[in-house]
């Protein structure tokens, strides 16, 4: 066969593909939306969920999900910015670094049940924490940290050389430049990769069955003290988040509605991990232009 | 340039015994930020650390042989003689995960030509956000898909019941595509465009160029990105675990049940009692994924390195 006929199928085939991951991607959550949107209502967005009749919503669950990922952004986002800060600023380039550098890429590619039973050791029985939000919010912690870390040290390289020599000139220390010369340029890059991590902690479920816990206590809404053991604020309570609940609605539900409460609670999940998408691609070029001319 | 600020820190410090506030500041943050790295130094020394202690008693002091764990083919914890064959789960774990790979690999390096090579635009514009949706799509998620379209259909079309290898392997394959993807196109991207010139200059088309030049040299990077997909594949927990049935037997098709690694300890971890035998073969287990997490790092390492090298 001639070349240019070859290259003309060979086109085809590729463009061919493009187009059939793009169908995929379309289909599935095309699929997702029609399947779950008509279940969901403001009656299963906010009502407790039922384990033998129909009709159970997922109220505390999606509570659950939003608490856990504040917590663990509060924990997570100091720590990763530090040492992000660490391997983009103070880190040498010699052994140790490098060795950092391994651990940070080993962390982060853990599977994430392996940190769920790391915790159910060491934080659920050693630290005594038991099955709770805070031992969920730690286990993600170890899960996300690295993604933290890698988001930060990017946002900080991709800093121009002479705002940082600016800084120095002027006599600042070198903590007071990176902290009010360079992370500022680069918070529009570090807020992006936040918002696009925590996503990913509010979808994640294995690491959570042996931390968070797969039941959800009966939670008094009108009871906003933390130190209340029904008070959905404490964070010593176990709870069951979104995905945890659609886990185990498609293994064990014995509801007779089960199939329509996994397709709404996904529909929902995926709706939600759109607007993050969305949020941090909005928020971050919002920032951006704020923090560039529009002051 | 840290000569220079040494000379300025002597300045400012001009010897008169008082710390200087900007001193002491640096100092501070320093430290915070040592604090940091040292923790994540801990977290990792400690996971393996604790996962190890609790994986190797089985084999140290309960008189499980760790042949009989890697090479034995029954699992039956609760028996009266119980056995501790993992093998089952190992080649589970191995045959969906590089199923997964066959099916995500050559979509995932079609998917970046496309984007690098053919239609940027249609590829900026559509195919990258869809990837990165998929990328963010929870894995229960796909777990509910597969539960209630990919093994009906299976069951359809092939005998058995549709769950299996085949149905974790093509859930699989959808979660992995975007890694291989993402991957590939950074290495494509960041070919050199005079090579591609000079190709074209040489009268070759654009397919010539792709087969001949742009894959045999992105071919380490590209197997990266595989090597990636496996691994995240290989420690995929629920979505696998609501498709493949959870039979702990190696099975003779695609669309008999079988068991994972991930599966059987989802499933059992929480139904035994802590130090128990069973538990801790589990733990065994968890080490095991441990070891393959350390093995995927090591290749994609060596893979790296020949990038560096080329």
């Amino acid at each position: 066969m001639k070349a240019k006929s070859v290259d003309r199928i060979m086109t085809g085939v590729i463009v061919g593909i493009g187009f059939l991951i793009i169908a995929l991607l379309a289909a599935l959550l095309g699929y997702l939306l029609i399947r779950g949107v008509g279940h969901i209502s403001w009656h299963f967005l906010t009502s407790a969920p039922e384990s033998i009749r129909a009709g159970g919503g997922i109220g505390p669950q999606l509570f659950n999900s939003l608490f856990l990922l504040v917590l663990t952004m509060i924990i997570t986002v100091p720590l990763g910015l530090g040492a992000g800060i660490y391997m983009s600023e103070y880190a040498k380039q010699n052994r140790l670094t490098a060795f950092i550098r391994l651990i940070v890429e080993v962390l982060s590619s853990f599977p994430s049940i392996v940190v769920g039973l790391f915790g159910l050791l060491v934080i659920v029985n050693r630290f005594g924490l038991g099955l709770s939000l805070m031992s969920g919010a730690l286990a993600l912690t170890v899960f996300n940290l690295p993604l933290m870390v890698r988001i930060t040290e990017q946002a900080l390289r991709a800093v121009p050389r002479e705002q940082k020599e600016a800084g120095l000139a002027l006599g600042l220390s070198r903590w007071r430049t990176i902290t009010t010369v360079m992370l500022p340029i680069s918070l529009p890059a570090i807020v992006t990769g936040t918002i696009l991590a925590a996503g990913r902690v509010f979808g994640e479920a294995a690491a959570l069955l042996f931390t968070a816990g797969m039941s959800s206590p009966r939670l008094d809404f009108t009871d906003w003290n933390p130190l209340h053991h029904t008070s959905p604020l404490n964070p010593f309570r176990p709870a069951e988040t979104l995905a945890v609940h659609i886990w185990k609605v498609n293994s064990e539900g014995l509801a007779p509605d089960a199939a329509q409460i996994a397709a709404g609670a996904s529909a929902v999940l995926v709706i939600t991990v759109l607007l993050f998408n969305l949020g941090a691609r909005w928020f971050g070029r919002a920032l951006y232009r704020k923090l560039t001319a529009g002051r | 340039m840290t000569q220079t600020r040494q000379a300025a820190d002597a300045i400012a410090n001009d010897g008169r015994g008082k710390f200087p506030k900007h001193k002491l500041e640096e100092l501070r943050g320093r430290g915070y930020v040592m604090f940091c790295v040292l923790l994540l130094i801990v977290i990792i020394f400690s996971i393996v650390y604790f996962i190890a202690s609790r994986g190797l008693t089985p084999f140290a002091s309960q008189g499980v042989s760790v042949g009989e764990m890697i090479g034995g083919l029954k699992w039956s914890p609760e028996a009266d003689t119980p056995r501790f064959g993992a093998l089952p789960f190992l080649f589970g774990s191995f045959a969906t995960s590089l199923l997964a790979a066959i099916i995500a690999a050559p979509l995932g390096i079609c998917a970046a030509i496309f984007m690098t090579e053919m239609m940027p635009k249609v590829g900026k514009n559509i195919l990258q956000p869809a990837i990165e949706l998929l990328a963010g799509v929870p894995s229960v998620v796909y777990g509910f898909v597969g539960l209630s379209v990919i093994v009906p259909f299976l069951r359809d079309v092939f005998p058995g019941q549709g769950v299996g290898i085949l149905a974790g392997g093509i859930v699989l394959s959808v979660m992995i595509l975007p890694t291989i993807t993402t991957v590939a196109t950074d290495a494509l991207r960041s070919l050199p465009a005079g090579l591609k010139e000079g190709s074209y200059a040489l009268g070759a088309t654009r397919w010539q160029t792709i087969s001949r030049l742009v894959i045999p040299t992105t071919l380490p990077s590209l197997m990266t990105g595989i090597v990636l997909g496996i691994a995240r594949a290989f420690g995929e927990a629920l979505a696998v675990q609501m498709v493949i049935g959870n039979a702990p037997h190696i099975p003779h098709s695609l669309t008999q049940s079988a068991a994972t690694l991930t599966s059987i300890i989802t499933l059992s971890m929480g139904n035994t009692t802590s130090g128990s035998l069973h538990n801790n073969a589990l733990w065994s287990l968890a080490l095991i994924l441990l070891i393959m997490t350390f093995l995927f790092v090591f290749v994609v390492r060596l893979l790296e390195r020949r990038v560096k090298h080329a």
